[in-house]
C-alpha cells in the first residue's frame, strides 16, 4: 500500500520534506491511534452494559449524541463542562511535561473558585466587570497556585513524592474549605456563600439564543486564550524549555544548568494556578457563588484529559470536549440506562489509552 | 468503662483500615502503587452484599467480596504489568470504574440508586457497640489476623522475600530466577482480596450496600501504609491511630471542641509530615511505580 503510493506521487524536490512528512504522519498516528482504540473498546463495553439493562445500544448511543451535539442546550452544557476540563487538563499536562504527577487538580480547582468568590464578596458592586476580571483571574490563580505549589516545594526541598502529597492535600484542602463555608461563610438557609457583588460574566445564551438554559459562558474564551498561552509558554519560551527538559531527564537538565528544584515547584504552582482559574467557570460564569464540590470530579477527570490529549494544549482541549460529551451524555441517556454507565466508560477509556500507548508504539515500530 | 467503650469503637472503625492497609503494604512492597485500594473496597462491599443477598449466607458473601476485589486488582495488574500502563492513572481509573460499576449494577439488580436491600451479615446483634458484639463478629478477628498474617508472609516466607526483592530491585530479583511478573500479580491479587474484605466488613456492619460507602477509606489505608513506612505492623498501628482520632471526634461531637473537618485532616496531614521527613523520612520501596526493563 505504501509502496504503491510512493510510485504514483511525483518525486519530492528534496529528501528532507519527505522524511519530515513521514515522521509527522507517524507522530499523528501514535497520538491518535490509542485514543481511537480506547473509544472503540469503551463502545464495546457500553454495548454490554446497555444490553445487560435490556436496552438497544443503537438507540442509547443515538440518545447520547442527540442529547449532546444534537441540540443547542446539550452542546452548551458540553461546552461548559469542557471549559472546566480544559483548565484541569492543562494543569495536569503542564505537571506531566515537567515530569510531575499532579493529582491535586480537584482541590486546586476548588481553592481557585473559593478565593475568587472571596474576592467577589469583598469587591464593591461599583467595580466594573472589565476591571474586576483581571483581579479575579489573579485571585483564582493564587488560590490554586498555593495549593499546587506546596507539594512542589515539598518535592524540591524534601523529595516528598508529589502523587501522595497532592492526594493528601486534596482531602485536607477540601475539608478546610468545607469548614470555612459551613462555619463562617454560608448564606442563610443554604450550603453556599452569598452571591458575589461584581464580576459576573455573561452566559453564551445572551448572544446566541438557542443556548438558553445551558451554563456555557464567556469563560470559554478565557479557556481558549489560556490554551494558546500554555502552548506558547511550553514550546516557545526558555522557562517552558527548561520545564520540558526537566520532565524528560532531570539529571541531564541539571547538568545543562537548569535548577531542577526550582522548575519543580514553579511547575506545580503553575499547574495549580491553571486548575484554580478553572474555578472561574463556575463562580463567575455560572452560579456567581462558591459551593462545596462544585468541581464534581473535574479535577480527577483532568488527569484523563491530559493523558488522552497527550499533554499537548490543543490535544487537551480536544480531549476535554470528548470527556465533556461523555459526561453530558450520561444525563441524556439516564432515562434508558443508569447515567453511571458513563463513569464506567470514562474509566475504560482511561485504562485503554494508558495501556495501549506502549503497545501501539511497539506495533507501529515493528511495521516500519 | 468509658476507656473500654472508646477502645471498642476504635477497633470497629479500624478493622476496614487494617484490611486495606495490609493490602496496601503487600502491593507497594511488590512495587505497585496502591491507589486502587478505594476501588477494591467499594467493589468488595458491593460483591459481598450481592453474594450474601442471593445466597443468604455471610461466608459466601465474603467469598463474593474476595472475587470482586481480586478481579478489580487483576484489571489493575494486567494493564500496569503486562501493558505497562501508568500505575497512577490506572489506579485512579480503577476507583472511577468501581464507583460507576457498583452504582450501575445497583440499579440493574435492585432498582435503586442509593442502597441494596437488607443483607444478613453476621447475626443481628453486631450493630451494638459493646465488646460482646465485637467478639461475635468473625470479621474483626480475621482483620486482626490479616495483620499478623501479612507480617509473617512478608518477613518469614520465601514468597515474602521475593515480594520485597521485586519491589526493591526487580532486575536483581530476575537475575536469581524469581519470576518478577508472577510475584507482582500474586501480590496485587492479595491486596485486592484483603481490601475487599474491608469493604465487606462495611457492608455487613450496616447490613446493606450503600453507594460510595467506602467514602475515602481506601485512601486513609494508603495513608496508613505510607505513614507506617510499608511495614505491616506499623501500618496497623497507624490505622489504629487514625481510627482513635475518628472515635474521639465522634465522642466529642456534642461538645464541639474541634470541628470535625480538622479531625478528618489528621491522617493526611501526618502522612505529608512523614513524607517530608520532619521526624525521620519515610522512604518507599525503590522500584515503587516502575515496571520498565522487565
Amino acid at each position: 500500500m505504501t509502496i504503491h503510493a510512493t510510485e504514483i506521487t511525483p518525486a519530492p524536490p528534496s529528501a528532507a520534506p519527505a522524511v519530515n512528512r513521514a515522521s509527522r504522519r507517524a507522530e499523528l498516528e501514535e497520538a491518535f491511534l490509542p485514543a481511537i482504540v480506547a473509544l472503540l473498546i469503551a463502545a464495546l463495553v457500553g454495548d454490554v452494559l446497555i444490553l445487560s439493562f435490556g436496552q438497544n445500544p443503537g438507540t442509547v448511543y443515538k440518545l447520547l449524541i442527540e442529547g449532546t451535539w444534537g441540540n443547542a442546550y446539550g452542546l452548551g452544557q458540553v461546552l461548559y463542562k469542557a471549559t472546566t476540563l480544559t483548565f484541569t487538563g492543562l494543569a495536569v499536562a503542564v505537571g506531566l511535561r515537567a515530569g510531575l504527577f499532579n493529582i491535586g487538580a480537584e482541590s486546586q480547582l476548588a481553592a481557585g473558585g473559593f478565593v475568587a468568590a472571596l474576592v467577589g464578596l469583598a469587591l464593591p458592586a461599583s467595580v466594573p466587570t472589565l476591571l474586576a476580571l483581571p483581579i479575579f483571574i489573579v485571585a483564582a490563580a493564587i488560590g490554586g497556585g498555593v495549593v499546587g505549589g506546596v507539594p512542589g516545594v515539598l518535592k524540591a526541598k524534601f523529595g516528598a513524592h508529589e502523587v501522595i502529597t497532592t492526594i493528601m492535600l486534596n482531602f485536607i484542602v477540601l475539608a478546610l474549605l468545607n469548614y470555612l463555608v459551613a462555619a463562617h461563610l454560608k448564606a442563610a438557609d443554604s450550603l453556599h456563600t452569598a452571591t458575589i457583588h461584581t464580576g459576573a460574566l455573561p452566559r453564551l445564551s445572551n448572544y446566541i439564543g438557542p443556548f438558553h438554559g445551558s451554563a456555557a459562558n464567556v469563560v470559554i474564551l478565557l479557556a481558549v486564550a489560556v490554551v494558546i498561552a500554555t502552548w506558547y509558554y511550553l514550546f516557545r519560551t526558555r522557562g517552558g524549555f527548561e520545564l520540558r527538559a526537566t520532565g524528560l531527564q532531570p539529571e541531564a537538565a541539571e547538568y545543562g544548568g537548569v535548577n531542577v528544584g526550582g522548575v519543580w515547584w514553579r511547575a506545580m504552582a503553575l499547574s495549580g494556578a491553571l486548575a484554580g482559574i478553572g474555578g472561574l467557570n463556575f463562580v463567575l460564569g455560572y452560579k456567581y457563588y462558591y459551593e462545596d464540590s462544585f468541581g464534581s470530579g473535574a479535577g480527577f477527570l483532568g488527569i484523563a484529559v491530559a493523558i488522552v490529549g497527550r499533554n499537548h494544549p490543543v490535544g487537551v482541549a480536544l480531549a476535554a470536549l470528548v470527556f465533556a460529551t461523555i459526561s453530558q451524555g450520561g444525563l441524556a441517556v439516564n432515562a434508558a440506562v443508569p447515567k453511571q454507565m458513563v463513569d464506567v466508560l470514562q474509566a475504560v477509556v482511561i485504562i485503554a489509552v494508558v495501556a495501549s500507548v506502549p503497545e501501539v508504539r511497539r506495533v507501529l515500530r515493528r511495521e516500519r | 468503662m468509658i476507656v473500654l467503650l472508646f477502645l471498642a469503637q476504635t477497633l470497629r472503625i479500624a478493622i476496614p483500615y487494617l484490611f486495606a492497609a495490609s493490602g496496601g503494604v503487600i502491593s507497594e512492597r511488590a512495587g505497585l502503587i496502591g491507589l486502587g485500594l478505594e476501588g477494591y473496597m467499594l467493589g468488595g462491599a458491593f460483591c459481598g452484599a450481592v453474594a450474601s443477598y442471593y445466597t443468604g449466607n455471610a461466608w459466601l458473601g465474603l467469598l463474593g467480596a474476595v472475587v470482586g476485589g481480586v478481579l478489580l486488582a487483576l484489571l489493575y495488574a494486567v494493564t500496569s504489568i503486562r501493558f505497562r500502563g501508568d500505575q497512577v492513572v490506572i489506579g485512579i481509573a480503577i476507583n472511577l470504574f468501581a464507583s460507576g460499576a457498583t452504582r450501575f449494577f445497583l440499579r440493574l439488580l435492585f432498582h435503586s440508586s442509593a442502597n441494596s436491600p437488607r443483607i444478613p451479615g453476621f447475626g443481628v446483634e453486631q450493630t451494638g457497640t459493646g465488646w460482646l458484639a465485637i467478639a461475635r463478629n468473625p470479621l474483626i478477628w480475621i482483620g486482626i489476623l490479616a495483620v499478623a498474617f501479612m507480617a509473617w508472609l512478608l518477613y518469614r516466607t520465601p514468597f515474602g522475600l521475593r515480594v520485597r526483592a521485586v519491589g526493591e530491585h526487580p532486575a536483581a530479583a530476575m537475575s536469581v530466577g524469581i519470576r518478577v511478573a508472577r510475584v507482582r500479580y500474586l501480590a496485587v491479587a492479595l491486596s485486592g482480596a484483603l481490601a475487599a474484605l474491608g469493604g465487606a466488613y462495611l457492608a455487613f456492619d450496616q447490613h446493606q450496600f450503600t453507594a460510595e460507602m467506602s467514602a475515602g477509606r481506601g485512601f486513609i489505608a494508603l495513608a496508613a501504609t505510607i505513614f507506617g513506612r510499608w511495614d505491616p505492623v506499623r501500618a496497623a498501628l497507624a490505622c489504629l491511630l487514625f481510627a482513635a482520632a475518628e472515635t474521639l471526634q465522634i465522642q466529642l461531637q456534642g461538645a464541639q471542641v474541634i470541628p470535625s473537618q480538622f479531625v478528618e485532616m489528621i491522617p493526611y496531614a501526618l502522612t505529608i509530615v512523614a513524607l517530608a521527613g520532619v521526624v525521620g523520612r519515610a522512604v518507599p520501596p525503590a522500584a515503587l511505580g516502575k515496571v520498565e526493563g522487565l
